[in-house]
């Protein structure tokens, strides 16, 4: 699939905001005041930021505002409307600790949960499709949530939280790229794809193009492959197994803590790209490739 | 409402001919012009007369090669476009209402006023029916011209779709899949008419007709047109075989 960068912006991004919020709103750390407000900006800052890239991806953004109206079928839609509730929720929340120095748990705890379902619902966007069969896992949904918690365990300065949420995570992904390589393309092949297996195998004689197309740029994506196993490992370096070193071997002070995030969001993003550019879709499966 | 109708009592659809398609991309060629200049929004051309030209089409021909264990391979044309599935995930993903299965004929179509070009419907499609036309911005798709089939202000003979109504062999057929004792039907039960993809689930409309396999020379052979001659050439050819 297409790595769009406005896409793997959003979805690292807005999930580093969402979890640093759901953190917040549980009271870790318990910040009042301006203290809070530094917090909580950088939360929404986040998020926001990150929703706002998505919009970038579209080809027709003045018919955004209709994504929030399908919410019985449509885990995107889901998404618009978890994410403006959450944050509208979380506000809730902040306006008491900034201003007013009150915790309301009750609003805290819905709001941290609105939060991490919004992020679920994100990750179902891509767990649903069954023409990606690599995304189309039970592991989805929990690296997403664990990317969250684990990130913004980290930006809420939460060192051994952050650190174990890592480690799990760690190993989860690389479970879900063993995993995935061996579900290749879950049994979609030319010939099933032809219906011409019956005749024998099938290999493609002509592309019914000379060019390119949308079809082949979006969803038959193949740069970067070959360098798969050395993302992989700058993910888990950087991504987890850094930032949970420095968190539990090393005195946290800010500048752990910033070498921490800056090795985590670039181990992230490097993770993201290669969640979108490894994806194989069966369609691609036309064109032979 | 991109919810699905959970069943629709016609099934309008196309029979596609493996074993007539001669790849001659007239449909393709026949689709494009009618769909550019009638529903929704152009199908656009990018670079048309330069170096790299590329444009949204809706119908497209690829060729196979299927090669069995012994003897001659087959080539196959291969034209695809959107299979009108019963269990559309192109629609259901949409988040905006574009996408929709008609509940009266089971055409899936896009209602361009309401897409904001995402591509996610795209994505869930296993196919690649869909294509996001990058001048307009909105998602494109066959429409099994829905603006010709229904149409009385055409003669009654061109109310097919263009693809069905321009192709010179006779491989594309129109037609309600719904309905057992249609043309259509009868013609896929006659021939083995199949689905693609049966794996992902979409239950599509749209069936192919396996193309016939091929003969063998040994199978196929002429017998010898050469007998031992009797009666008078019998006679004849000893005579002459004497001089």
């Amino acid at each position: 699939m297409h790595p769009a960068p406005s896409v793997i912006l959003f979805s690292t991004l807005s999930g580093l905001g969402f979890g640093l919020l759901a953190w917040l709103c549980l009271g870790l750390p318990p910040v009042t005041g301006q203290v809070a407000f530094v917090f909580f900006f950088i939360g929404y800052a986040l998020a926001v930021g990150g929703l706002l890239a998505s919009v970038l991806h579209l080809a027709n953004p003045k018919n955004a505002v209709k994504a929030f109206s399908q919410w019985r079928s449509s885990w995107l839609s889901r998404e618009g409307i978890s994410a403006i509730v959450a944050l509208l929720v979380v506000a809730v929340f902040a306006i008491g600790v900034i201003f007013f120095g009150v915790r309301l748990r009750a609003v805290g705890a819905v709001a941290a949960l609105l939060c991490l379902w919004t992020v679920f619902t994100t990750a179902m966007i891509y767990t649903q499709l069954k023409t990606v069969p690599r995304w189309n896992s039970w592991t989805t949904p929990p690296i997403f949530l664990l990317h969250a918690l684990g990130g913004g365990a980290l930006l809420a300065g939460q060192p051994r939280l952050a650190a174990i949420l890592l480690i799990v995570l760690g190993f989860l992904m690389a479970w879900a790229w063993i995993k995935g390589d061996e579900k290749g393309r879950a049994g979609s092949t030319m010939e099933s794809a032809t219906g011409l297996g019956a005749i024998g195998k099938v290999r493609q004689l002509e592309a019914p193009h000379t060019g390119e197309n949308y079809l082949l740029r979006e969803m038959a994506y193949r740069v970067g492959r070959k360098h798969a196993l050395k993302l992989r490992v700058i993910t888990l370096v950087l991504g987890y197994a850094l930032p949970a070193a420095l968190m539990l071997l090393v005195p946290v002070s800010h500048l752990t803590a910033v070498i921490a995030i800056a090795a985590h969001l670039a181990g992230v993003l490097a993770g993201r790209w290669l969640f979108f550019a490894e994806a194989e879709h069966v369609q691609a499966l036309y064109y032979g490739r | 409402m991109t919810t699905l109708p959970e069943s629709t009592e016609t099934k309008l659809g196309l029979v596609i001919d493996l074993d007539t398609c001669v790849g001659c991309h007239a449909c393709v060629v026949s689709c494009k012009e009618w769909n550019t200049s009638n529903y929704g929004a152009p199908l656009s051309d990018i670079d048309p007369y330069g170096a790299e030209p590329e444009g949204t089409f809706l119908n497209r021909v690829h060729s196979y090669e299927a090669m069995p264990e012994t003897g001659c391979s087959q080539t196959v044309h291969f034209p695809k476009s959107c299979l009108h599935c019963e269990d559309a995930p192109c629609v259901t993903v949409c988040p905006t209402g574009a996408s929709y299965k008609r509940e009266e004929d089971g055409i899936v179509l896009v209602n361009e006023a309401d897409c904001m070009g995402c591509g996610l419907c795209a994505w869930a499609c296993p196919y690649g029916a869909r294509e996001l036309d990058m001048l307009s911005g909105v998602m494109k798709k066959c429409t099994l011209c829905v603006d010709r089939i229904y149409n009385e202000n055409i003669p009654e003979e061109d109310r097919v779709p263009s693809c069905v109504r321009t192709c010179p062999a006779g491989a594309r057929h129109f037609g309600d899949l719904g309905d057992p004792e249609s043309d259509v039907s009868k013609l896929v039960a006659e021939r083995g008419g199949m689905d693609l993809m049966p794996e992902q689930g979409t239950k599509p409309v749209n069936k192919y007709l396996p193309p016939r396999l091929k003969d063998r020379p040994s199978e196929a052979a002429l017998e010898p047109r050469h007998e031992d001659p009797s009666g008078l050439f019998a006679w004849l050819d000893k005579a002459l075989e004497k001089i």
